[in-house]
């Protein structure tokens, strides 16, 4: 389900690192807690953001939700095609429907993501608690 | 699920847009047995509904409902409610969740005339089939002759063995039914509509999308546009004002600032900017905020983005461009008539 060689936050963003370049999206947990996805707002290209900042937003149906970055670095590229699709984000939300690229100030960070069977069990241990 | 008004209910089924167009287009059933109960009996039943509410209950025939609110002493909503005529002596008033502990106490307060008044939230079930297939389906069910309610009228009648009370409302924008009846069938019921609707694509529908169906209606959600300190002129509601009808709580106060005027008005408006305007949200107008959106999100069916708000009405008037601060930054709308959605007409 949750891509190996992904990492993943507590927030249900993932991030593929390739040499110092990390992809970032949201996770199948995190597009089924939305909903419907219908709007979503990305930073400009060349932004700079820490790890755990907040740097664009998700809109589903229902709600609002901020994206945090999982790590350090400077936005390199948009997923622009979310502008016309954002339904995309419901459809292949560890695929196509990335959100940004970002240039790794610090690669050592990434490291202390989650791994996909750490992510596998936090979410677990989430949806065991909302039907508790 | 979420915690509403103390009731463990679905946020959606099958997705908000697709319960939603399958409402604008077939049909959705509800389950809204949160929506409280009350019902008034006795000789002096009228003259209570109609010193608690604003609308004028003794236009009511027996077997029709009226969309009315009830008022506190200064013309404000307790609550917004349906007031169903059963006979001259017995009033059910169906009120929201969770409001209807304060609504009974609020009536109790006020209660000095001949009537016994019951808080029967917890005796009463409620499932709204609602949509263009609403009829088809329920006729399934039910010997009523459902052609026959008109809208805003209701009968007695079974639906698969169970009495109801059959009422041609809703909450939709949409052609429809509400169903009243014992709580101890709404399983049954539930289970008997659903394969009724089978044929014609019914679909569970949640809060979410009965929250999109009934803002792309422009109609009211108590909480959002009206609460104790909203009045019904200000809230476009001045339909359901009688002021003609004799005394009522607020009447003074309301007669006062029908002639005087308000100082808000709840309008319609929909986003020239992408982006989406949520509850909450400053409405800027000349660079000063002007009022707050009180409802605002997506309209599924009308593919834009939508709210209500309340400005100054002199910046209500239709066409009128206004500002919208989304997380500190303008987005451009523009006020637009009420409802953003009307369902088309029958052509029989």
């Amino acid at each position: 389900m949750y891509p190996v060689g992904y990492r993943y936050t507590q927030d249900h963003e993932w991030l593929k690192v390739n040499g110092s370049v990390g992809t970032i999206g949201i996770t199948d947990y995190a597009q089924k807690e939305l909903g419907d996805v219908v709007f979503v707002e990305l930073p400009t290209v060349g932004k700079i953001v820490k790890a755990g900042e907040a740097f664009g937003t998700v809109e589903s149906v229902k709600a609002v939700s901020e994206i945090f970055s999982p790590v350090s670095g400077q936005i390199t590229e948009t997923n622009a095609s979310l502008a016309d699709s954002p339904e995309k984000i419901n459809q292949d939300p560890h695929g196509s429907a990335w959100l940004v690229r970002i240039r790794l100030s610090d690669p050592g960070e990434a490291q202390k993501l989650m791994d996909a069977a750490a992510y596998e069990a936090y979410v677990a241990e989430k949806a065991k608690e909302h039907s508790a | 699920m979420v915690n509403f008004g103390g009731w463990d209910m679905p946020l959606e089924y099958s997705g908000i847009l697709a319960e939603h167009e399958a409402v604008r287009t077939r049909a959705g059933l509800f389950d809204v047995s949160h929506m409280g109960e009350i019902e008034i009996r006795g000789p002096g039943a009228l003259d209570l509904v109609q010193f608690v509410t604003c609308n004028n209950a003794a236009k009511l025939d027996a077997g029709q409902a009226q969309y009315s609110g009830l008022m506190t002493g200064l013309g404000t909503f307790v609550d917004d409610l349906l007031v169903h005529k059963i006979s001259d002596t017995h009033y059910l008033l169906c009120v929201n969740a969770a409001n209807q502990d304060h609504d009974f106490e609020h009536i109790v307060a006020h209660h000095h005339f001949d009537a016994e008044v019951e808080n029967a939230g917890s005796r009463y079930s409620q499932l709204a089939v609602q949509g263009p297939r609403a009829a088809e389906i329920l006729a399934k069910l039910t010997p009523a002759l459902l052609d026959s309610i008109r809208y805003y009228h209701f009968v007695f009648a079974k639906v698969s063995d169970v009495a109801c009370l059959i009422a041609r409302t809703g909450y939709t924008g949409e052609d429809g039914f509400e169903l009243y009846f014992p709580a101890r069938f709404s399983e049954k019921l539930w289970n008997e509509l659903m394969q009724a609707g089978e044929s014609y694509s019914l679909v569970p529908c949640g809060l979410g999308a009965r929250n999109t169906l009934r803002l792309e209606a422009g109609m009211c959600l108590y909480g959002h546009e009206i609460n104790e300190t909203t009045t019904p002129w200000e809230a476009g509601l001045g339909w359901i004002c009688k002021l003609d009808k004799g005394k009522f709580l607020g009447c003074d106060v309301l007669a006062d600032q029908k002639q005087a005027g308000v100082e808000r008005k709840l309008v319609g408006f929909e986003m020239l900017d992408k982006r989406i305007a949520r509850d909450g949200c400053p409405v800027v107008i000349s660079g000063r905020e002007a009022g707050r959106v009180t409802s605002g999100g997506p309209a599924p069916f009308l593919k834009k983005n939508i709210g209500m708000a309340y400005v100054p009405p002199e910046f209500s008037g239709t066409g009128t461009e206004i500002e919208i601060s989304i997380r500190g930054l303008p987005a451009a709308a523009r006020i637009v008539a009420l409802p953003f959605y009307r369902r088309p007409q029958a052509s029989s």
